[in-house]
């Protein structure tokens, strides 16, 4: 699992795969070369980005004659979630410790 | 079916009976602010470059790397902060009320290749909480 979610972070850091998979979410399952006509990339480096995002788990694909057809698979993307909430904990507990500060001390 | 990859923001805010400028000393003190968020040096000047040390943890250092982006005094400061590979900006907002002060918090960024010492978020981030609480409770 931590695998994955360390696959996840990693994926999502480069901001072409960012695009690509925002488009497979946006518009639903299109191929590799339908991608690359819209990625501003050569077709090796798209097919070389969804090798990562398929490591993470955030697309998934089917061959159909020649075609490769990818699509998003946006459940993969729960460890972002996770990290919202542990920070939400996180800071929700400082700022119980800032109001104590402010309220203990005059300066 | 979200179109976009959620950019991490976190928002929180609180009401304060407290004035903008006595807040605002409890951010941008190194002393105050080591009080209440991390050991720190921290320095009020855009652009200085600081750490915050949290108590480390098995696959985490503890260590936040930050640099000072605004600085508008009693009413805004933002740095970057960069751990456990999150690239993020965290904004502090006060604004003046009648009763004192409403305080908001942002923290924004999308996941990065930030936080070389980085093994594992998850049960470093969790770990550090608890850690720190224990460290708290010990000094009460």
């Amino acid at each position: 699992m931590q695998a994955i979610t360390d696959n996840v972070f990693r994926a999502l850091a480069d901001p072409t795969r960012r695009a690509i998979f925002e488009r497979l979410a946006r518009d639903g399952e299109q191929t590799v070369h339908a991608l690359t006509y819209r990625a501003g990339v050569s077709q090796p480096a798209v097919s070389k980005h969804l090798g990562v995002l398929k490591r993470a788990r955030l697309v998934r694909f089917r061959h159909e004659g020649r075609e490769t057809h990818y699509s998003a698979q946006p459940q993969a993307l729960a460890p972002l979630a996770e990290w919202m909430s542990m920070y939400g904990a996180f800071w929700r507990d400082k700022f119980d410790r800032l109001e104590n500060l402010l309220n203990s001390k005059t300066f | 079916m979200t179109a976009t990859v959620p950019k991490c923001t976190l928002v929180i805010e609180r009401e304060m009976p407290h004035p903008p400028e006595k807040i605002w000393r409890a951010l941008t003190e190194s002393s105050l602010i080591d009080e209440w968020l991390m050991k720190n040096d921290f320095k009020l000047a855009v652009g200085h470059r600081f750490q915050f040390r949290a108590t480390p943890v098995p696959n985490w250092s503890g260590v936040i790397d930050c640099e000072v982006l605004v600085v508008e005094p009693n009413s805004r400061l933002a740095y970057s902060w960069g751990t456990l590979r999150m690239g993020t900006v965290v904004t502090w907002t006060l604004t003046p009320t009648p009763g004192g002060t409403h305080f908001r918090m942002e923290q924004s960024g999308f996941p990065s290749e930030d936080g070389p010492n980085y093994k594992g978020a998850k049960y470093g981030w969790r770990n550090s909480i608890d850690n720190l609480e224990r460290l708290i409770g010990g000094m009460n």
